[in-house]
């Protein structure tokens, strides 16, 4: 499956251009976004590797949840390109499941563009959701709910999942559970992930390669590894964290 | 005795048509976020255009599920004039004021201002408790439980259901699954326009209507919505029963002149008590 989407003049789709390496589940180019006149993201280039989990960390208001909601199709581009080689599921920050129907309900509609609506593999992934199944998803706990929202994305069978801010609102043993599914996940089944995350500590901890956005801008990227260790990072996001 | 079942009998008949007017307000409501104003022009649709087909020489059943169509794809039609594209939600609800005006001079060009009426469908009136009850009750009984039943079915069982209520439930979070929550508003229109068409042909036998009977229908169906806080099918069925029963017991013991004035009296009330508990999901 290839899909290939395209905002301002360019329509070239990903396999006319060689820029896009056959790797590459999901990639933008000098991506320009706007509210109005007020320019949220500019010239903003991305990519993600088949199965590769990256970060994408950086202040409050930098263009985070911008860059996914774009990613998502919910925010139209006003310029630049997006290219994505598969499929792209969302799980929204605040978690945002639909809280009168049931656990079930939930997932079930993850699978509403097609395939499987059986969410037998999720209640293997998350084991504690499958005794909740029949229970509104708006009175499970804030770790629950993010499973939940997790699960739903994964229904639609994505090859790159788009994570924003995994631990909002979480206790930190709940957040670091949910990460290692993560983790898990990506190991066995190959999806790649795209993390957004206000905890760098934890973003750079558990992805391969990070960037850093800063006014809507790509500041710096690298791998996690190094940027865990730079100076600058350490001193901006790292801060009081040994 | 036989005063009291009659009154209350016919009252809950006449709620269920409310009850119907009703859940098209709901329907509309939680999908849409718009109240739709024009609802009591689909039931004033409703019977218009049944009379015309059974005018027409067309068999009483076929025209009535002709007309209920018919209404349906005219709420699909005002949907669209009311939330295609951009539209703010303040303009979609002027629209629908708009609409309901529209619906109006159109009724009275083709229609004219007489009232008009037609039998319900042909049988015998029954007795009970020797109360006499027109037939057309008991089929009102029958038809709104069917649609009741069949509303619980889809919303409760189906996926298509389930897909409809997450709109209502986080058109955000919908969206991203790939809903596509604009034509499921539509979706909603038609299925109000087909509840409030229903409505119509079911209680113009008993109450001739005219071209400006929308208000007031209108009105008492959006009272029996705004019981469970425009976002409860099911309390919008209890809020129709109470509006009906209260209704003949009023022009029954006291006077029909009254029954208006006491229903509007008692949506002040139903407001100003569930407003302490229930918000108006979406409008905070």
């Amino acid at each position: 499956m290839k899909l290939s989407e395209s905002a301002g003049s360019e329509t070239t789709g990903s396999s006319q251009n060689g820029v896009v390496a056959s790797d590459t589940v999901l990639a933008t180019f000098d991506l320009d976004v706007r509210y109005g006149a007020v320019v949220a993201l500019e010239g903003v280039s991305v990519h993600v590797g088949k199965g590769e989990m990256v970060a994408l960390i950086g202040p409050n208001g930098a263009g985070k949840s911008t860059l996914l909601n774009t990613l998502s199709g919910i925010k139209r581009p006003a310029g630049g390109r997006i290219v994505l080689n598969g499929k792209l599921a969302h799980v929204p920050e605040g978690r945002q499941v639909f809280p009168e129907l049931t656990v079930e309900d939930n997932l079930r509609l993850g699978a509403y563009r097609g395939g499987s609506r059986d969410p037998g593999p999720m209640y293997e992934l998350f084991p504690q959701l499958q005794r909740l199944r029949y229970r509104p998803a708006g009175g499970l706990s804030g770790g629950e709910q993010q499973m939940v929202a997790i699960c739903r994305a994964l229904m639609a069978n994505p090859d790159v999942l788009t994570v924003d801010e995994l631990s909002q609102g979480l206790a930190p043993l709940v957040v670091s559970d949910i990460a290692r599914h993560l983790v898990e996940l990506n190991r066995q089944n190959g999806t790649a992930v795209l993390l957004v995350e206000q905890n760098a500590q934890l973003a750079l901890n558990i992805t391969s390669r990070a960037y850093v956005l800063e006014n809507g801008r790509i500041g710096m990227e690298g791998r996690s590894s190094d940027l865990i260790s730079d100076p600058a990072v350490r001193a901006a996001y790292l801060g009081g964290v040994r | 005795m036989t005063a009291f079942v009659e009154y209350l009998l016919t009252g809950v008949s006449r709620g269920l048509v409310f009850a119907l007017l009703a859940m098209g307000f709901v329907f509309i409501y939680r999908v849409t976020r718009v109240v739709n104003f024009a609802q009591g022009a689909f039931a004033v649709f409703g019977g218009f255009i049944t009379y015309s087909l059974l005018r027409a020489g067309m068999p009483q059943g076929i025209s009535e599920l002709l007309a209920v169509i018919a209404v349906a794809l005219i709420g699909l039609v005002f949907g669209i004039i009311t939330i295609v594209g951009e539209i703010p939600l303040l303009a979609s609800l002027v629209i629908t004021i708009g609409l309901s005006i529209l619906s109006e001079a159109i009724g009275m060009l083709i229609w004219g201002t007489t009232p008009i009426t037609y039998s319900g469908l042909a049988g015998h009136d029954f007795v009970i408790f020797g109360a006499f009850i027109q037939r057309q009750y008991l089929i009102i009984g029958i038809a709104s439980l069917a649609v009741f039943v069949g509303l619980v079915y889809v919303f409760g069982r189906t996926y298509f259901g389930k897909a409809m209520s997450a709109c209502a439930s986080n058109p955000y979070a919908a969206t991203l699954s790939g809903i596509n929550v604009k034509r499921m508003g539509f979706i909603a229109f038609m299925l109000g326009g087909a509840l409030g068409g229903l409505a119509g042909v079911l209680i113009t036998p008993l109450s001739p209507i005219t071209y400006n009977a929308d208000v007031s229908l209108a009105i008492t169906g959006f009272a029996a919505a705004i019981v469970g806080g425009l976002a409860s099918p099911g309390l919008a069925v209890v809020g129709g029963l109470v509006f009906g029963i209260v209704e003949q017991f009023v022009a029954g013991y006291w006077s029909p002149s009254n029954e208006t004035a006491v229903a509007l009296a008692l949506l002040v009330v139903l407001l100003l008590w569930q407003s302490r508990w229930v918000r108006l999901g979406g409008l905070e």
